[in-house]
């Protein structure tokens, strides 16, 4: 049993309080179209809150708040199952509602990193055990026993000894008067009625009904559609406007310049922004604004070299340098060819790798490349906002919340207190939503037309107006000596603008001779974080070398890599080393397992692949059939240790999607540039992988563990690339060194 | 600007609107019908399929002009209840992620079962195949229209 001090006091609930009573009862007439109302029960006459997580009606309907943004990961349901867990409610008496942004009450309201269960793990379930602890307690006083032999089980409170029972609901006023107490006790893993059994999503029922969810879907009384036109190009800026024509269109109130971040605005890394000077158009309906953009006539040029000042996701302040010129993707190649061959500033070295090359048995060189990735989220960019009277009211999908706050009341020159950010369901984000210069935008615009507006991204201005995934090349080399033992190994990973390497990661700690360098190249094309940023090259190039260098060494490619994980289990090398080797190789010796890996099978052709990001192990082995001459993935086989599994049927749908996203993105996706602009600005020319080309069977295993949840929405994507390389390569003949796998226009099934 | 007599969810509506506009834009702006979702304006991704008489059809390039008195049906209008057998699978399956293109799948999966209440997994496969889930649920959508198909068959 763990005992846990608690955090929150009662001032911090009495404001919540406060602020569900005025802050956002506009949330609250927005969502009555698709109230969470469980079929079976009716809604309360009155409402108790406990704390700012949880209330209980008189009838026994709890509402628990789940706190973060949701983009798809599911936490509106297993974050709620952590309250629900420790509170010790039956379920189908939940129901859950998003939480307003409230950093005084919740803790990270971010999503990102994979991150929201892991931290939300211990405070989350003291918000459960602290309500249930007041209901023992009022349960004590009402019947005058002594609290300790109060119990409870599914909503009840019970004393044995005297027979006595009451419901949570007839209990919830009483424990609304209890005072917080100090410290609560969290169940044992072993007495887990919620956590470890599957709860199907909370807003399911909406989303097959089409029930407005999204920030999309979201409208006020008066609003007017918002969009902008952006320069066509990276490295260009606005020179003039010619509104003439667009202005008199059907339905338009204004068309104007904003400047989203002005020159003095002081960043935060979540301000990413290549086009801070935009052209807005604003109306009455979506085509009318649509149709008056295409009638501006905008001239562009291009801009100077220039440094951004911006604050990291830790604080510290960086310069940013943006450098001129209209970039070309061959030239990128070309350039990333240069810099792999050159020395690279070195991130780690062990031993001394360069004497141990040299007098080498076997020497294997490769090198990976990956093209940009836009996130290209279901739900185009958008973004709500009435900013009237000295405050803002933003409603939208957004994953940084906490920061974007921030943003706004800086470029309005509003206080905090008088921004209120509502998080709406997110049709994806993938990183893609952690930059909200389009929240920002909204804003603006907002606060100029003095009307509230949503701001609408098209298909084009989302794809063409990206923060993506940068361009990446990494070169391994691996030396063999007689006995085939891997003795040194050297990567050599660089990117534009931004490098894809993790020094420390494995095989690092599993080899004595070990060389690690980086580099990056400058550029004006605006990147950031993109579903398991850095591990969704790295890892696929990594392990499609360590499959090479297996075949090289005539060792199975699964045993080889357990081999090396012993090695770095009984005598690790150096003493930075990442990952556990233990849970590492649990991973695969599963999927070995569950696989049948080693079995022959006609017309199978098998890969595999593990690794380790965002705390969590993964390994995946693809079985890949020919058929018509072309390839296609069968089943792919996926064992994962991301600790205890808090919700089974959604964990394991985020591990089928994060597998299938992966092998999208390894054969189809890629973003190339000419003179700055990006080559595909929509599904015509940007592949996604679709229902054909999806693997016929996805098999998820999960280690059983008793370790406290890690990440899951994003490890599950980097290691599927090995697999599918690696069995390509079976499949095919050939090894396949650069994304997409078979190149442009090739498909898989 | 001209008059268009629509029936949506077998309800007549009329909306003033000019006649190049999509219906997408007219369900979600006019009619506040915004189950049907915009993903890519160009009839790529399927989000915003709707049925046109009863055929799966993508709103975003549907001029209004051209609907005359073919039934529009959306997602909203699919049962009363929320319980076609499509969106029961669904929730069966626990299919959605982000949730954002499952109006589009769910429509056309509804279209397909109408049309060929028993497809194999490569008639699925072909009538699914131009609506993008972007989370990658396609094995449980695959999963989730044979439940149906067994439930309509039943």
């Amino acid at each position: 049993m763990t005992v846990l001090k608690t955090s929150i006091g009662r001032r911090s609930f009495l404001k919540t309080t406060a602020l569900a009573g005025g802050g956002f009862m506009l949330s609250f007439s927005w969502l009555a179209g698709c109230k969470p109302t469980p079929e079976t029960l009716e809604l309360p006459k009155e409402w108790f809150e406990l704390n700012g997580y949880l209330k209980i009606g008189e009838n026994g309907l709890v509402t628990i708040m789940s706190p973060n943004p949701e983009i798809g990961q599911n936490v509106k349901t297993s974050m709620p199952m952590l309250v629900a867990e420790e509170l010790d409610v039956d379920w189908k008496n939940v129901i859950v509602e998003q939480a307003p942004l409230n950093t005084t009450v919740f803790t990270r309201q971010l999503a990102g990193g994979s991150q929201s269960i892991s931290q939300g793990w211990k405070s989350l379930r003291m918000a459960g055990a602290t309500a249930r602890k007041m209901l023992r307690e009022a349960a004590a006083k009402t019947w005058q026993v002594p609290v300790d032999e109060i119990t409870t089980e599914a909503s009840m409170l019970y004393h044995k000894a005297s027979g006595k029972s009451a419901s949570y609901g007839e209990m919830a006023s009483a424990a609304a008067g209890i005072e917080v107490p100090r410290e609560v006790e969290l169940k044992n893993n072993s007495d887990f009625k919620i956590i470890g059994t599957s709860r199907n999503n909370v807003d399911g029922k909406k989303i097959v009904t089409g029930q407005p969810l999204f920030g999309l879907d979201y409208r006020k009384e008066g609003m007017l559609i918002a969009m902008i036109a952006h320069p066509p190009a990276f490295g260009m800026r606005l020179k003039s406007v010619d509104d003439s024509q667009a202005r008199n269109m059907p339905g338009i109130k204004d068309v104007f310049t904003i400047k989203t971040y002005p020159e003095d605005y002081a960043q935060q890394w979540c301000d990413v922004d290549s086009f801070p000077e935009l052209v807005v158009v604003v109306g009455n309906t979506t085509w009318q604004v649509m149709n008056a953009r295409k009638a501006l006539k905008l001239e562009w040029e291009q801009f100077q070299d220039h440094e951004i000042s911006s604050s990291t996701f830790w604080g510290t302040t960086v310069k940013i340098k943006v450098p001129r010129g209209l970039e070309n993707s061959t030239q990128h190649t070309r350039v990333m060819t240069e810099f792999s061959s050159k020395v690279a500033k070195v991130v780690r070295k062990d031993g001394n790798p360069e004497a141990v090359f040299k007098k080498a048995a076997k020497v294997i060189e490769r090198t990976y490349s990956a093209p940009f990735l836009a996130h290209n989220t279901m739900e185009p960019m958008n973004f709500f906002a009435d900013v009237t009277d000295g405050k803002a009211e933003l409603v939208g999908p957004i994953q940084t919340p906490e920061f974007m706050e921030k943003s706004v009341a800086a470029r309005l020159g509003l206080p905090l207190e008088k921004i209120d950010i509502q998080m709406t369901r997110q049709g994806g984000g993938f990183g893609r939503r952690l930059y909200g210069h389009f929240l920002v935008e909204a804003a603006v615009i907002s606060q100029k037309v003095k009307a509230p507006v949503k701001l609408i991204y098209t298909r084009e201005d989302d794809m063409s107006f990206g923060v993506y995934r940068p361009a990446y090349f990494a070169k391994y080399r691996a030396a063999l000596d007689a006995d085939n033992n891997l003795v040194a190994f050297h990567v050599n990973a660089g990117g534009i603008p931004e490098g894809p390497l993790f020094a420390n990661r494995f095989p690092a700690g599993a080899v004595d001779h070990y060389l690690a360098e980086e580099w990056s190249v400058p550029s004006n094309i605006s990147v950031g974080a993109f579903r398991a940023p850095r591990s969704n090259f790295i890892a696929g190039a990594e392990q499609s070398f360590l499959d090479e260098v297996a075949e090289a060494a005539g060792k199975d490619p699964i045993q080889f890599r357990l081999d090396l994980l012993d090695r770095a289990l009984k005598n690790p090398v150096g003493e930075n080393n990442d990952y556990e080797a233990k849970r590492y190789a649990g991973v695969l010796e599963l999927v070995r397992s569950k696989a049948n890996w080693g079995e022959e099978m006609p017309n199978v052709y098998r890969g595999v692949s593990a690794y380790f990001c965002h705390d969590s192990y993964v390994a995946h082995v693809i079985d890949l059939v020919m058929e018509n001459g072309k390839p296609r993935v069968e089943k792919v086989h996926c064992a994962v240790d991301c600790g205890i599994v808090v919700n089974p049927v959604a964990a394991t749908n985020l591990v089928e999607g994060g597998s299938v996203d992966g092998i999208g993105h390894a054969m189809y996706s890629g973003l190339t540039f000419t003179n700055g602009t990006p080559d595909q600005n929509n599904f015509h020319q940007y592949r996604l992988i679709r229902h054909r080309e999806a693997p016929r069977s996805i098999d998820v295993h999960f280690v059983k563990s008793d370790v406290d949840p890690t990440g899951l929405g994003e490890p599950p994507f980097p290691p599927v690339i090995g697999a599918l390389a690696n069995a390509l390569y079976k499949a095919t003949g050939k090894r396949h060194y650069q994304q997409p796998l078979l190149g442009v226009g090739i498909t898989l099934g | 600007m001209a008059t268009f007599n629509l029936t949506v969810n077998g309800k007549k509506q009329e909306v003033d609107v000019d006649p190049a506009t999509p219906v997408l834009w007219v369900l979600r702006d006019h009619l506040d019908l915004v189950g049907t979702k915009f993903g890519c304006g160009i009839a790529q991704c399927g989000a915003c399929t709707i049925h046109l008489d009863g055929t799966a059809t993508r709103s975003c390039m549907l001029p209004v002009s051209s609907v005359g008195d073919q039934e529009i049906t959306t997602i909203e209008g699919l049962s009363e209840k929320g319980d076609h057998p499509v969106q029961k699978a669904w929730l069966e399956h626990d299919v959605p992620q982000c949730g954002y293109c499952q109006a589009g799948q769910i429509m056309s999966a509804a279209a397909l079962l109408k049309e060929n209440p028993n497809p194999t997994d490569e008639q699925i496969e072909t009538a699914m195949n131009g609506n993008i889930c972007r989370c990658g649920t396609y094995v449980r959508i695959k999963a989730a229209v044979k439940t149906a198909s067994k439930n309509i068959n039943a």
